[in-house]
C-alpha cells in the first residue's frame, strides 16, 4: 500500500515536472532529448562541484587567512 | 493591480442610478418592481462591481511560464532545423524549391508559432460537435497517429459531453419542436435564403418587424439589424467615422472593433483596459491638441468599447464612460455582444446593469449570435443614425438580408425574454443564469483558483498560465465528459493562458457541480489553484 502510495507520488511529481516545464507538449523523444540534456548538465555541475569546490574552498581559506596575515605582519612592521 | 485602480476622483463623475430609462418595457415581468420592493437599487451593481479584480499569480508562474515557452521554442528551432535540412519531412506549407531566393513567406513568427507550438495542442481546439450544442453535447472521436498534424475519426460518438464554452447564456440554443414552432412555421412561408439584400429584394415584413421589436428592448429610437455579427461591426464603422476622427478604443477590444476601426482610416488611439484615468488622458490630450500634425481639432472622438469582455469578463465600466464622453463631447460606440441577454436584471445588457440612459450611448451595437441562439447583429440608437447606417453601411447595401427563420427565431427569444409570449420563461431563466453564474464563480474562488472579472458576468476565465498545463487541463476534461474551451497566446497576453467558461441557464445544478467536482481535483492534480487570496463571503451568497 504504502509503497503504491510512494509510486503514485512518483508519478505525479514527474508529471508536475513535465507540466511546469511545458515539456508536456514535447513528442516522447524531444522529452527524452530534453530529460538527457538537463540530466548530464545537472550531473555534470554536480560532478565539478564535487571536485572543485573542496579545492576552491581551501585556496579561498587560505588567501583570506594570508591576507590576514599578511595585514597584521605589515601594520606590525609600520608601527615599529 | 494598476487595472484596478479607482476612477479619478472627480465631481463630473457621478453616477446616474435612476431606474425609469426600462419602464415601459420591464413592466411586463414584474421582475423590476420586486427590487424595488426589496430596496435594491440599480446602485448595488456600482458597489459590487468594483470587487471586480485580476489577481496576480506568485512570481514563480510567470517564470515557469517564460521557461515553458522558451523551451518549445528552442525544441521548435530544433524541429524547423530538422526540417530544413531534410532530417524530418515538413507536413504545412513551404516555400517551392524553385522560390528559394524569393521573400520568405513562412518565416515570420506567427508561422512558426502554429508549426511548433499550437499543433503540438492542437487536439483541443475545433472538435467536431454532432449534435445540437445545447447544455450537453456529442463530441465525434478522433486521434491522431502524428502528433497532431492529422486527425482521424474512429467514427465512435462521445455522447453527454457538458458544454461549457457555448455562449448559450439563456439556452436559446434547443431544438424543442414546441419552442421552435414558429420558427418552423416562417421557414415553411419564407423559406431559408433570401438571396437579396435589403435594399434590393430582400427587405421582408419580418426584418422590420425584428428592428421595431430590438428598438422597443433596448429601448432606443430605431434600431437596424444585419445578417452577421461580425460584419456589423467592421462594416458599420467604417461608416461612421473616417479619416480626421480620432477612434479611442479598449485595449481588450475584440478583432470585429479592430478591424472597423482600421478600414474606417481614423486614427487609433488604445486605452488601458477599463482604465477611466488612461481613457480620459487620451480625452483631454485629444481635445486640447487636436489632430496630430495640423493641430486641427478632430472631427469626431468615438469611444469604442464593448459591454461584457469576452476573454476576461469583465464589464465596462460604463457610468464612468458615459460620463466622460458627456464632458469631452465625444461619441460612445458600445459593442453588447456578450452582454445583451446576459446581463442586467431583464436582460437588457449593461445599460441597464448601471442604470443608465440607452440614449446616452450613441452607438448600441449588439449580436444574436450569443444570448438569442441565433445569427446577426444590430445596430441601435437615435433615428437618425440608424436610417444613415440603413443607407450607407456596407453591410446594409452589399449584405445579404438575414434569413427568415433566423429572424423569427430572434423574435421568438426577445419576445420570451420581455414576457411578451405570455409565460415567465424568459425571467426565468434570467434569474437562473444569475444564480448559476454566481454559484460558479462563488465556488471557483471558494477552491482556490484565480478567476477574472466581474461577479454578473456568465463569462468565467479560469487562469491556468503554463502552456503545457493548458493541453492536459482541456484534455483531462474532455476525458471527464466536460468540453471546455481553453484560449493561449495570440488570444491573450503570451502569459496569460486561460480556460474559459460560459455559463448558462440551462445548466443545471447537477451539471455544475459535476464541472466543479472535476475542476477542484484537477487543480489539485495539475497544480493550477494559484489565488493566494483568502475567499471572503461578499454580500451575496
Ligand atoms: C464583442 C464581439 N463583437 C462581435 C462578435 C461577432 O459576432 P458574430 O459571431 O455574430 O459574428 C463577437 C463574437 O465573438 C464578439 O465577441
Amino acid at each position: 500500500m504504502d509503497v503504491k502510495n510512494l509510486k503514485d507520488y512518483l508519478h505525479w511529481l514527474y508529471y508536475q515536472y513535465l507540466l511546469i516545464t511545458s515539456i508536456y507538449v514535447l513528442e516522447p523523444w524531444e522529452q527524452t532529448l530534453f530529460n538527457t540534456v538537463l540530466f548530464t548538465m545537472v550531473a555534470m555541475v554536480i560532478y565539478t562541484s564535487y571536485v572543485f569546490v573542496p579545492i576552491h574552498v581551501r585556496l579561498a581559506l587560505k588567501f583570506f587567512s594570508g591576507l590576514c596575515g599578511g595585514q597584521q605582519e605589515s601594520t606590525v612592521a609600520l608601527i615599529s | 493591480m494598476a487595472r484596478m485602480a479607482d476612477l479619478p476622483r472627480n465631481g463630473s463623475l457621478t453616477f446616474q442610478t435612476s431606474q425609469d430609462h426600462s419602464k415601459s418595457t420591464t413592466s411586463k415581468n414584474g421582475f423590476h418592481r420586486s427590487c424595488q420592493e426589496n430596496g435594491i437599487s440599480n446602485g448595488v451593481h456600482h458597489r459590487s462591481r468594483v470587487t471586480e479584480g485580476f489577481e496576480q499569480p506568485p512570481m514563480y508562474v510567470a517564470v515557469f511560464t517564460y521557461l515553458g515557452f522558451g523551451i518549445v521554442t528552442l525544441f521548435g528551432y530544433l524541429r524547423d532545423f530538422m526540417r530544413a535540412v531534410g532530417l524530418e519531412k515538413c507536413h504545412v506549407a513551404q516555400e517551392r524549391e524553385e522560390q528559394k531566393d524569393f521573400v520568405p513567406l513562412y518565416q515570420d513568427f506567427e508561422n512558426f508559432y502554429t508549426r511548433n507550438l499550437y499543433m503540438r495542442v492542437r487536439d483541443n481546439w475545433n472538435r467536431p460537435i454532432c449534435s445540437l450544442p445545447g447544455p450537453e453535447f456529442d463530441l465525434m472521436e478522433r486521434v491522431t497517429d502524428d502528433y497532431n498534424w492529422t486527425f482521424r475519426l474512429t467514427g465512435k460518438t462521445i455522447h453527454g459531453v457538458i458544454n461549457m464554452g457555448s455562449y448559450n447564456y439563456l439556452g436559446f440554443a434547443e431544438n424543442n419542436a414546441d419552442f421552435l414552432k414558429t420558427v418552423a412555421e416562417t421557414t415553411m412561408d419564407y423559406g431559408l435564403g433570401v438571396c437579396s439584400t435589403r435594399q434590393e429584394m430582400g427587405n421582408m415584413d419580418i426584418h422590420q418587424e425584428l428592428e421595431e421589436l430590438v428598438a422597443m428592448f433596448l429601448g432606443t429610437e430605431s434600431a437596424v439589424s444585419f445578417g452577421m455579427g461580425f460584419a456589423t461591426n467592421s462594416m458599420n464603422i467604417p461608416a461612421l467615422v473616417s479619416k480626421g476622427c480620432l477612434i479611442l478604443s479598449d485595449e481588450l477590444n475584440h478583432t470585429s472593433l479592430i478591424l472597423g476601426s482600421r478600414l474606417s482610416g481614423a486614427t487609433i488611439r488604445v486605452f488601458k483596459h477599463n482604465n477611466m484615468q488612461s481613457l480620459e488622458k487620451m480625452l483631454k490630450e485629444a481635445v486640447t491638441n487636436g489632430q496630430s500634425r495640423t493641430h486641427r481639432p478632430w472631427k469626431k472622438i468615438l469611444i469604442v468599447v464593448e459591454g461584457v469582455y469576452s476573454m476576461e469578463g469583465s464589464i465596462v465600466r460604463l457610468a464612468e464612460i458615459v460620463a466622460l464622453k458627456k464632458k469631452y463631447k465625444a461619441y460612445l460606440y458600445l459593442d453588447e455582444a456578450h452582454s445583451i441577454g446576459a446581463v442586467g436584471p431583464t436582460g437588457r445588457g449593461v445599460t441597464e446593469h448601471f442604470g443608465v440612459d440607452p440614449s446616452d450611448v450613441d452607438v448600441m451595437m449588439g449580436t444574436f449570435t450569443k444570448s438569442f441562439g441565433a445569427a446577426g447583429g444590430y445596430i441601435a440608437g437615435k433615428k437618425e443614425l440608424v436610417d444613415y447606417l440603413r443607407t450607407y453601411s456596407h453591410s446594409a447595401v452589399y449584405a445579404s438580408a438575414m434569413s427568415p427563420p433566423v429572424a423569427r427565431q430572434i423574435i421568438r427569444a426577445m419576445k420570451c425574454i420581455m414576457g411578451q409570449d405570455g409565460t415567465t420563461v424568459g425571467i426565468e431563466r434570467l434569474r437562473q443564469l444569475g444564480e448559476n453564474t454566481r454559484y460558479f464563480r462563488r465556488r471557483l474562488q471558494e477552491m482556490g483558483f484565480i478567476i477574472y472579472g466581474s461577479r454578473d458576468s456568465p463569462v468565467v476565465p479560469l487562469l491556468v498560465y503554463m502552456p503545457g498545463k493548458v493541453g492536459a487541463f482541456s484534455r483531462a476534461m474532455l476525458e471527464r465528459k466536460i468540453g471546455v474551451v481553453v484560449v493561449g497566446f495570440p488570444a491573450t497576453p503570451i502569459t496569460e493562458a486561460r480556460a474559459r467558461f460560459c455559463v448558462s441557464s440551462s445548466h443545471t445544478r447537477e451539471m455544475l457541480d459535476k464541472v466543479l467536482h472535476a475542476l477542484d481535483e484537477l487543480g489539485d492534480y495539475l497544480g493550477i489553484k494559484f489565488s493566494r487570496r483568502r475567499y471572503i463571503d461578499e454580500l451575496d451568497s
